[in-house]
């Protein structure tokens, strides 16, 4: 009996040294800084779909509360500082990160706010959680800015997968007049022509009027004009009017991009692959659906602590190099999610989907890439602008 | 007349029936259990039971179904004699899988959604204890001499050794991504966890929670991001284990002494957990997507059958009848 309880001991003290458990003693914190301007927010003409407040935020804080549960079994903590500025003060953004030592930054702003801001920093790793924009991971990427969020190229590409599967590949394009509008539009064309395919019909948006009263006799004149295709696109960014195009088309036609068939990085229809648990903890903490802003704070959190974990808390730069190398990250959408080390973008599935369920998860079968299939997603590594990855 | 008698021969039959070993399956979306005769590999029966039955298993006796009725939030327990729930035990919110200690007494089960164990024990329909583990617990297996209890955690990459005398747990040891179940070898000296996003299967030794070997799986013709391990089950004499890979749909057949992968088995879509049949020489999956289950025969590893249940068949479990 004694010696039996000897070795349980001995078993329990061995099991102390095999695994860094109950270790409160040697608490670490991991900090991080949620660094968010306001966006302008453009009117639209309805009034439904509010944007939440804490957009992105609900998702990082959400992160937090995830990573702190594994972190209560491993001594450690995330530790965030949120700080919430007014439109454009850029000045306000710059001080509070010098003023913070986190390593850390969630940056939740425009892509021009996010390229001022992580220029002349050192020793940081920032995320783009709220810039779609195709430039940032082009042209404009910085070697120390990952992206979460998808990028414009990455949406456009997995609806032309999808058009191209479907057969459906006569298309047109309705845009928008918002700057974020032309750019979707710009990808599009792109991602079109990718996939051996053009647009055969483009209209501007220019109807004003209030159509939450008229699009029924505004939207069939205007589509009448695009003669016939087998789907309408829209580029809409803002939801502005995409949503009164559907069933007000001249033809009997799908529409795909804006309040259509949406592609996007997270949606609230989203269930499978486990996504039912995050979308309910979410729904707990934040009392709202997880949007793909959400997800992108949400996963570039995840992403910073996986990292913790698998490289044993290593210095930042190894932190980086082991997500630009070697992390499976597990987001709940079906593929492990890792980043290119080309240019800093979290590959990851993109979902198709409509108001009430999942039409397809992006990249569709068929679809093949020599190294990774999400990589048909998007900025491949030869047609790639980033040069700040080339260390 | 004749009726009378055709009937009565219906009568005579089905005792005989009953004497033929069972296949019990969860249909997750349809909220019911198919039971398939594994003589005839016909469904013989099916029950309605609670919403999103996801794990089950039998008491040591057999008489005695139990049912994680996942968003009923509770556990069923499914009277296999008169084939109706007789009652319900507390589970803790959103009950996935569970384990049984080998005292036949206490049900070890993990909340899904609410990053808890919860112990309960099946006679006095008592919840013990809830032990705080890490997000999404998923994986249960009670170790064959009783004194741990695995969960893992599947966004916490953790499987948790639960001392079941104090029931807290005395370490951690962390695993690839997403992890979905643990099995213990019969003699409880080894530990069997997948890692689903992972796309491993990790071997502990019990006695000091270090990591003995990990196993990773390549399918000619499959996208590695595809290969998803999540049931595993180790053979009789534990010289095999079946690892169900998700949607590369099939099984992988490794060897226990070696850890290679002898032979991958095609099976339904989305596999997700598997049983063997009392006997040994049979396989069932139950496969997601297809909603079906495969029939494997062993010695040739060829699925042989494949039959229609209920939607998303989850959980598959053996029961003996003789």
């Amino acid at each position: 009996m004694t010696n039996l309880l000897k070795s349980f001991v001995v078993m329990l003290v061995v099991g102390l040294l095999a695994n860094i458990s109950n270790a409160a003693d040697n608490q670490r914190d991991i900090n991080v800084l949620y660094l968010r301007i306001a966006t302008p927010e453009r009117p639209v003409l309805s009034n439904l779909d509010p944007i939440p407040e804490d957009l992105g935020l609900a998702g990082a804080n959400l992160a937090v509360a995830d990573n702190n549960t594994t972190g209560g079994f491993m001594g450690y903590q995330f530790v965030m500082e949120t700080v919430d500025l007014a439109e454009g003060d850029l000045e306000s953004a710059r001080a509070a990160l010098q003023g913070s030592d986190a390593p850390y930054v969630l940056l939740d702003m425009s892509a021009e706010e996010m390229i001022s801001l992580v220029d002349g920093t050192e020793a940081r790793l920032f995320f783009n959680i709220r810039s779609y924009d195709d430039s940032l991971r082009g042209e404009n990427c910085r070697a120390t800015l990952l992206h979460t969020l998808p990028s414009y190229a990455m949406r456009a590409d997995a609806l032309m997968q999808f058009v191209l599967k479907k057969r459906w590949d006569t298309m047109a394009l309705v845009t928008g007049n918002a700057a974020e509008d032309a750019k979707f539009a710009q990808a599009l064309h792109k991602a079109s022509k990718k996939f051996g395919m053009s647009f055969a019909t483009e209209e501007p948006w220019v109807l004003d009027g209030d159509l939450r009263r008229q699009a029924g006799a505004e939207v069939p004149l205007l589509t009448q004009k695009l003669g016939d295709y087998d789907v309408l696109f829209v580029a809409d960014e803002h939801n502005d009017f995409a949503r009164y195009l559907a069933y007000n088309t001249w033809l009997a036609r799908p529409v795909l991009g804006g309040d259509g068939l949406r592609a996007t990085g997270w949606d609230r229809v989203n269930e499978q692959w486990g996504a039912a648990q995050l979308q309910s903890r979410f729904h707990e903490l934040s009392g709202r659906n997880m949007q793909d802003v959400d997800y992108a704070a949400w996963a570039a959190l995840r992403a910073v602590d996986e990292a913790h974990l698998r490289t044993s808390f290593a210095p930042i730069n190894d932190i980086r190099a082991f997500l630009l190398g070697g992390i499976e990250l597990a987001g709940f959408k079906g593929r492990p999610l890792s980043f290119r080390n080309w240019n800093g973008q979290m590959r990851q599935p993109i979902g198709l989907t409509h108001a009430s369920a999942l039409v397809a998860m992006a990249p569709l079968e068929g679809f093949l890439h020599a190294r990774n299939e999400l990589d048909s997603l998007g900025a491949d590594e030869p047609e790639s602008q980033c040069i700040a990855f080339g260390e | 007349m004749k009726m009378n008698t055709c009937l009565a021969a219906l009568i005579a039959l089905l005792p005989a029936a009953g004497f033929s070993d069972e296949i019990w399956v969860s249909n997750e979306k349809s909220d019911t259990i198919s039971v398939i005769d594994v003589d005839t590999l016909e469904v013989i029966k099916e029950y309605e039971v609670g919403e999103r039955p996801r794990g089950i298993l039998f008491s040591s006796d057999y008489k005695y179904l139990y049912i994680c009725a996942s968003d009923s939030d509770s556990v069923q327990v499914l009277d296999v004699e008169a084939g109706k729930i007789i009652h319900e035990l507390p589970s803790g919110e959103d009950p996935e899988q569970f384990a049984l200690h080998p005292n036949g007494k206490l049900l070890y089960i993990a909340n899904e959604d609410d990053a808890v164990t919860t112990v309960v024990d099946t006679e006095t329909h008592h919840v013990i204890a809830q032990i705080n583990v890490g997000v999404e617990p998923e994986g249960m297996a009670v170790s064959p001499d009783g004194k741990t209890t695995i969960t893992t955690s599947e966004t916490t990459n953790m499987a948790h050794w639960i001392d079941t005398e104090t029931n807290s747990i005395y370490a951690n040891s962390l695993v690839d991504a997403r992890p979905r179940h643990a099995e213990f070898t019969a003699d409880g000296s080894k530990l069997w966890v997948s890692s689903e996003i992972g796309g491993t299967v990790a071997v502990f030794n019990t006695a000091d929670q270090s990591q003995i070997a990990k196993i990773a799986f390549e399918i000619t013709g499959v996208h590695p991001d595809k290969v998803q391990p999540v049931g595993v089950e180790l053979n009789a004499d534990n010289s095999l284990a079946y690892v169900a890979l998700g949607p590369s749909n099939h099984v992988a057949v490794v060897d226990t002494a070696t850890y290679e992968v002898l032979d991958y088995v095609l099976v339904g879509r989305r596999v997700w957990h598997m049983a063997f049949s009392p006997d040994g020489t049979k396989l069932f999956t139950t496969n997601g997507v297809s909603g079906d289950v495969s029939v494997v025969d062993l010695a040739t590893n060829k699925a042989i059958k494949s039959i229609k249940v209920g939607r998303f068949p989850w959980g598959a479990v053996a029961r003996p009848t003789s």
